[in-house]
């Protein structure tokens, strides 16, 4: 890649995997678990954080040398504030249903710990540009995981995804339905949303040793 | 006995962890020891208990469509709900942080053993979620409002507390190495939530049909919780 050095790529490439935001460094947890029952909402969810933190990293290194550290955090938590309100208001004028559906997580990527996460420890000490990729690269690596729950959520516990039917119908039993299979209405509620995340994290440590804890 | 019934709803059905996962940050990352859990689950409470019923009067009086009315008739038809976000988090680290002032004057050793924690609280989502909680879920009465913020607070409590005692045990059992740590504590926090749903019919006393009608009328969507347990029924049913 011209456009991007060896160093910048890492920026991006490394939060997808071996230091992945959620399972890693555990932050930006719940608003990953209460959407993800279906796909459609997890990718919308993606979207906002990825917005959301690519801007608000801009915006915060830009501002860096100009805050004063002792309230560094309400300016960060101001910043932060507007741009979700900006989500808010587009999400609410262009996708009202789906507003409707994550109710008041929308708000709560205010306090979504990987935002304030990255501000404190890469935004306040790093140029715009830098900082930028690694908002989108913080923000891909949460929302790849959002996408996976969301996916495995939706297949397994509706049979469809982004609404559309994928193993067959089950009231006229065709496809997959046929054979047998019933839709597993539990995939659907809370406690699944955790087990599926723990799966994940028992994954992807088993196929990198590096990461177990003691 | 609206009272009693929201305090036991906010602590058990709709527990903030189990039903909501509010403020998992800091409940993975702190539930390692039961000491450090209890003086962030205090904390919680404490901050909860305050900034719920504030943000409850700044809801009713300045930010709700036609809240401004006692200005004067030409400010009745202002609708200032978009400021909500905004103004929300700006009480809450406006709170978080007299609050530690005044902790860090009158009580010296309270502030040590809170230290760290309080201000960590300013970015819980527990918090900020009980506010929007509070304004998407109509809560009528102030009154109301105080109980729905300490009830959240317990619920918030007792999970980090159980969470902590049991990560303090895991500690001897044979766990898989890749499990180990993070991955467990997830899949013990989702058992612990299957647990936990079993409260709901906690207040109506087993009775299948009308609470499933009311819960969604109150709440709305305010949480997909209500529309899964929908769904469950729905599936229940078509398999009888």
């Amino acid at each position: 890649m011209g456009l991007l050095s060896k160093k910048d790529t890492k920026l991006i490439t490394d939060p997808l995997a071996d230091n992945n935001p959620i399972t890693i460094q555990v932050l930006g947890i719940c608003s990953a678990l209460a959407i993800t029952a279906e796909l459609e909402a997890s990718i919308v969810m993606s979207i906002s954080v990825l917005f959301v933190l690519g801007v608000g990293n801009v915006v915060i290194s830009l501002m860096r040398n100009i805050i004063p550290s002792k309230i560094r955090i309400i300016v960060q938590l101001i910043v932060v504030a507007t741009l979700v309100i900006i989500v808010d208001l587009v999400l609410k004028a262009f996708a009202y249903e789906l507003s409707k559906t994550l109710s008041v997580f929308v708000g709560l990527i205010i306090t979504n710990c990987i935002i304030m996460g990255r501000f404190e420890a890469f935004a306040l000490g790093n140029g715009p540009w830098r900082s930028f990729l690694d908002g989108i690269g913080n923000a891909a690596g949460y929302g790849v995981i959002l996408i996976i729950v969301g996916f495995f959520r939706e297949l397994l516990g509706s049979g469809t995804l982004l609404g559309i039917p994928m193993l067959g119908d089950p009231i006229e039993k065709t496809g997959l339905y046929a054979i047998g299979y019933e839709n597993n209405g539990f995939m659907l509620l809370s406690p699944m949303a955790l087990i599926v995340v723990g799966i994940i994290i028992w994954v992807q440590r088993s196929r990198n040793k590096a990461l177990v804890e003691d | 006995m609206e009272h009693i019934e929201l305090f036991f709803k906010s602590i058990f059905i709709d527990n903030m962890v189990f039903a909501t996962f509010l403020g998992m940050c800091s409940y993975l990352a702190v539930s390692k020891k039961v000491s450090t859990a209890v003086g962030l689950g205090a904390a919680v409470i404490f901050v909860l208990a305050i900034t719920v019923p504030l943000n409850w009067l700044l809801d009713q009086y300045l930010l709700q469509p036609g809240a401004l009315s006692w200005l004067g008739e030409e400010y009745a038809a202002y609708d200032l709900s978009f400021l909500s976000f905004i103004m929300f988090i700006a009480t809450i680290a406006t709170m978080v942080q007299l609050v530690e002032i005044v902790v860090e004057k009158f009580s010296p050793s309270l502030y040590n053993s809170l230290g760290i924690f309080l201000p960590l609280i300013a970015v819980n989502c527990a918090i900020l979620g009980g506010s929007l909680f509070m304004q998407s879920r109509e809560i009528p009465t102030l009154g109301l409002a105080t109980v729905y913020g300490v009830g959240s607070g317990i619920g918030w409590f007792l999970a980090i507390l159980a969470i902590a005692a049991i990560r303090e045990k895991i500690r001897y059992s044979n766990v898989p190495p890749a499990l180990r740590g993070l991955g467990i504590t997830f899949i013990i926090t989702g058992l612990m939530a299957i647990g936990f749903m079993s409260f709901g019919g906690m207040l109506t006393g087993g009775d299948e049909d009308t609470p499933v009608e009311e819960k969604t009328a109150t709440i709305e969507s305010a949480d997909d919780h209500t529309e899964d347990e929908k769904v469950v029924v729905n599936n229940l049913k078509d398999n009888e």
